[in-house]
């Protein structure tokens, strides 16, 4: 089922070369549905009660070194599955409503970077991340390079340029991530059987000097994918010069699989480094989210305020992650969906104003509520949801991050408090330059305001649903992710699994605990 | 007096014997009218013969001639990889001027000359037949790279990597020298037997011969600093000449680099392995940062070659079964993704007037997809991206490298690699994100009285199975073995082991 699911999508891709140029957009539509599916499948069959892999693929690939093929979903990462299974539908599809340049190749190049993404949070085998991780930049080089715009009328860089300067930023990180992966399965063999398998390498465990140097290598990687203040230098001119379609799923999920990457590989392998170096990188983390709130609220390109606020909801989850508690990983786990849920409609959205009013400055904006409320309405939903309003998923995510944040560091808490404010003030600037306000230049004046089409609500409106669905319903998520991220957590913490005294417990019991009322000692 | 007839193995030196009378028959056919169409296919037979020679021996090392020579899976390996090298550059040089100007027979004779030297080099086991087949590998390619007789480019070419390859050779041989007086033997084993005999362990005299023989190796493989000849003699020399040396002559001397560090010298493993590893670092930043910079492509893949011999002396640096395992895939993968960008870069200059220029491949993408995809991947596959042999070729070297205790060569190969995706993605962007320059390919400059010599050739270069053959064939390898490695990772470890068992 894994593999279904994996490799999916690369098969439309290549039959989809073979197809008329036409057909080329509604077969990756096709595709990305057919993938949703097996994903939707995999959820529903998902046992929530354990910590172990599930759906498990396990098959040697290059035996001479070590390398498994090895797949499997858990609490960790099925929810992200989902993710991207449901963003590439709304990518694609939107995209398929549009004239494209080449068409092929650009549904092509889409579909093999679902492949990839997906093969990142699937794989469980440290190499085949690797060497997935490394694989989602390829086809996102193109898109943006090819498909760009290229910027160096108004005083930016072209496409190519942009796109090179994102993809050396993000490999230095990745090759010294590969360097280190290799170093932890020889280092973690000590001469004997070769493996690279996460599950074994985690039993195995690391002395502490090779923990040391090898946790920086990794944290490079996942910091600079995400990207985390001082490293984010490539994020502005590529994500000016992305194609929409391409940008709205490379910001919802790529950036999570950094995130995804502390708690997959970071956490369990390299426990001792991860406590050693816990306050650098909340470190890192509140300067992320101070900076790209500050950012957010000064920029006027549309691409770049929800680039930087992707860059303070990134900094949340880090520091979610680097409570270094169940709570707080669990709270990450959610708003890392909860953020590719309302950033990739946000860039839907964008690329409507953009066609509406011909720029993408919001001082040129303004004024569309009026004349397209239903466009209006769900952008507020949307606005509203970023900035963690109570009521919607997002502001659960917030609680349990900041719940496991004060309990761990609170003066770190009191510092990512000032960011939900700054939120607030981005979300609703951004909504208010956008819809209200009245247009800030005659000649755009009521030309090309217009309601939200029908095609274009097939793909907003369903993300919306989403949106909501987990507003009203958080529990999906965080009962299915619960389990093991206390075995994540618990292993930094130096003790095992708490779910022999979970499973002893009441149901009462259990909802305390989720919320962080009772904790359980290991 | 009684006459000992010595036992000759014929089923073992087949492979050379095969090759030789295949070269005269080349040579021959080409004084003849009526013969002269048929080189190329005559060589294609050679060298297909060679190859089946040589798969046949497969698995069964033995020593030949009284152990100059020693036919094992690691000699076996280096020569298919040579032999495809060849084979591919023969469908390359169909049409090439160079081809016509030189006479097919001798331009074929002597790809089939240096070819023997390479089967017999990575056969080597003993100074002289080391030195001799360094020397037939090399004279023809001195040769064939200026067979563009009337370019001045290949003349310089030829000439130059006459004179530096002399160099090469003499220090080399200077180095055997030293090492034949110390230790009074030419065997790699009696090498390695004198220096423990004579109490020769960390003696100047061997030190210097080590060090000597280093050198002339690292001409040979262009190993920075002593890379300088690469950039212009590959920029010179016909293209299809030009991939044959990239690749071959490499992949040859790389051979011969194990065997006589790991039989000969692997005693003084503590003495060689710390200016290797400092040699390997040289390359791998010399090579990338002096790609950087380059508009001619062939000038490009000269210094990444620069850059990728100093990865692959990382395979050498170790000295172990995984190095040597890692060096041969390494070899194997840099052939198909080095010859993938050649046949492109062949069809370009057939077509266009800007030779091997990058703006040859402007636009490439849109206009020609089936020759941008196979420059493309190569491209890709040389930076190490995953999905083709070149990711796990990096993989293995840097396993390899973990393992020999040489992580921070590790870290360099990685760091070089960040450096190297500035100007192979260059590459890649110029086909891909860039409009077409502003004359046409296949549209005539428009200069009063050119020379013919300036024109396109054949304005359908790359539609033709011989060109696009070759280019779709190799990339497709590429990701072949970058999806499914073990084939080719079991082929490795069997010359790995070769070595070490």
């Amino acid at each position: 089922m894994s593999s279904v699911l994996l490799w999916a999508p690369l098969a439309f891709g290549l039959l989809g070369l073979f197809l008329p140029r036409r057909a080329a957009g509604p077969w990756a539509v096709l595709g990305t549905v057919v993938t949703l599916g097996v994903a939707i499948a995999i959820a529903v069959g998902f046992d929530n009660g354990t910590s172990s892999l599930q759906y498990a693929v396990d098959e040697p690939w290059i035996s001479g070194l070590g390398v498994d093929y090895s797949l499997g979903v858990d609490g960790l990462n099925l929810f992200l599955i989902l993710l991207t299974a449901v963003l590439w539908v709304g990518g694609v599809a939107f995209a398929a409503f549009r004239e494209q340049r080449n068409a092929k190749t650009f549904y092509f190049l889409m579909l093999v970077a679902e492949t990839a993404t997906l093969g990142s949070f699937l794989a469980q085998d440290l190499l085949l991340f690797v060497l997935f991780f490394d694989l989602m930049l390829v086809p996102f080089y193109f898109l943006f390079g090819a498909w760009g715009i290229d910027r160096s009328a108004e005083g930016g860089t072209t496409a190519a340029a942009a796109t090179l300067k994102m993809i050396v930023y993000t490999l230095i990180g990745s090759l010294l991530m590969l360097v280190a992966a290799i170093a932890t399965g020889i280092i973690a063999a000590d001469g004997g059987q070769l493996t690279f398998s996460i599950a074994a390498l985690r039993e195995q465990g690391l002395s502490h000097g090779s923990q040391q140097w090898i946790f920086w290598f990794f944290a490079a990687a996942f910091l600079v994918k995400m990207p985390a203040f001082l490293l984010h230098g490539w994020m502005p001119d590529a994500y000016r010069a992305a194609p929409l379609p391409a940008l709205a799923v490379f910001s919802g999920v790529l950036a999570k699989v950094g995130a995804y990457g502390f708690l997959r590989v970071v956490l369990p392998l390299f426990p001792d480094a991860t406590v050693e170096f816990q306050e650098v990188i909340l470190l890192v983390a509140l300067a992320s989210i101070l900076y790209g709130s500050v950012m957010a609220f000064t920029q006027t390109n549309v691409r770049l305020i929800a680039g930087y606020s992707s860059v303070a909801q990134l900094g949340f989850i880090t520091a979610g992650i680097f409570a270094l508690r169940a709570d707080g990983s669990d709270g990450a786990v959610l708003q890392m969906v909860n953020h590719g849920l309302v950033v990739a409609p946000i860039f839907v959205i964008v690329a409507l104003l953009v066609e509406r009013t011909g720029s993408e400055d919001i001082r040129e904006m303004g004024g569309l509520a009026l004349r397209a409320p239903v466009l209006a309405a769900l952008f507020l939903i949307v606005a509203l949801a970023t900035l963690a309003m109570p009521g919607s998923a997002n502001f659960v995510g917030e609680f349990y991050i900041l719940n496991g944040l004060f309990q761990a560091k609170i003066v770190f808490a009191f510092v990512a408090i000032s960011g939900v404010a700054m939120s607030a003030y981005y979300a609703l600037r951004l909504y208010q330059g956008a819809m209200h306000n009245r247009p800030a230049s005659a000649q755009n004046q009521g030309l090309l305001s217009r309601e939200i089409g029908f095609r274009d609500g097939l793909v907003l409106v369903p993300l919306v649903l989403c949106i909501i669905g987990l507003a009203l319903y958080p529990q999906l998520i965080l009962e299915r992710t619960a389990p093991t991220v206390e075995q994540t957590v618990a292993k930094v913490r130096g003790g095992e699994a708490p779910e022999a005294q979970l499973a002893s417990m009441s149901l009462e019991e259990k909802a305390e605990v989720e919320s962080g009322a009772l904790e359980i000692v290991p | 007096m009684n006459f000992n007839e010595p036992h000759i193995d014929y089923a073992g030196i087949s492979p050379l014997i095969a090759l030789t009378v295949g070269l005269c028959v080349v040579l021959l056919s080409g004084v003849f009218k009526p013969t002269k169409r048929w080189a190329p296919g005559l060589t294609t037979i050679t060298l297909g013969a060679t190859a089946g020679l040589l798969i046949w021996q497969w698995d069964d090392p033995k020593p030949l001639i009284t152990g100059a020579l020693r036919l094992d899976d690691l000699a076996i390996s280096i020569s298919l990889i040579a032999i495809l090298t060849a084979a591919f550059c023969v469908a390359l040089s169909l049409r090439e001027r160079a081809t016509e100007e030189a006479g097919s027979g001798e331009y074929h004779s002597l790809l089939l000359g240096s070819v023997l030297g390479m089967v017999l080099l990575a056969q080597a086991t003993n100074l002289v037949t080391f030195f001799v087949a360094l020397e037939t590998l090399s004279i023809p390619l001195y040769i064939l790279c200026a067979t563009n007789l009337r370019r001045e480019g290949s003349l310089e070419s030829g000439l130059k990597y006459l004179i530096v390859g002399s160099i090469g050779s003499a220090t080399l041989l200077y180095g055997m020298a030293f090492l034949y007086g110390g230790t009074g033997a030419t065997n790699f084993g009696g090498i390695a037997d004198g220096i423990a005999r004579n109490g020769l362990d960390g003696d100047p005299l061997i030190l210097i011969g080590i060090a000597m023989a280093a050198v002339g190796l690292a001409f040979k493989t262009s190993i920075a600093p002593f890379h300088q000849w690469t950039p212009d003699v590959y920029q010179g020399a016909p293209t299809p000449i030009t991939a044959f040396m990239a690749v071959a002559t490499k992949a040859a001397a790389f051979a011969v680099f194990l065997r006589f560090f790991d039989v000969a010298l692997g005693s003084q493993l503590d003495d060689w392995q710390p200016a290797l590893a400092a040699l390997a670092a040289i390359s791998i930043l010399v090579g990338n940062v002096g790609a950087l910079g380059q508009d001619s492509l062939k000038r490009l893949l000269g210094y990444s070659g620069v850059a990728q011999a100093g990865y692959m002396l990382g395979g050498v640096v170790v000295l172990s079964e995984s190095g040597t395992s890692s060096l041969v895939f390494y070899l194997a993968a840099y052939a198909f993704m080095n010859l993938a960008a050649f046949s492109v870069i062949v069809a370009r200059e057939r077509e266009t007037v800007f030779g091997d220029d990058i703006r040859a491949v402007r636009g490439l993408g849109a206009e020609r997809p089936l020759l941008a995809w196979p420059l493309t991947i190569s491209m890709l596959a040389l930076a190490g991206l995953p999905a083709t042999a070149g990711f796990i070729g990096k993989l293995y070297l840097i396993e390899a490298l973990v393992e020999g205790d040489y992580t921070w060569l590790a870290v360099f190969i990685a760091v070089g690699t960040m450096i190297s995706l500035a100007y192979y993605l260059r590459v890649v962007a110029a086909m891909w994100m860039r409009p077409e320059t502003e004359a046409a390919p296949g549209a005539r400059p428009v200069i009063a009285g050119a020379s013919p010599e300036a024109d396109p050739v054949d304005p359908e270069a790359g539609s033709r199975w011989y060109i696009a053959g070759p280019a779709l064939l190799a990339s497709a390898a590429t990701v072949f073995f970058g999806v499914i490695p073990q084939p080719l990772v079991e082929f490795a470890s069997h010359a790995g082991a070769a070595l070490f068992s």
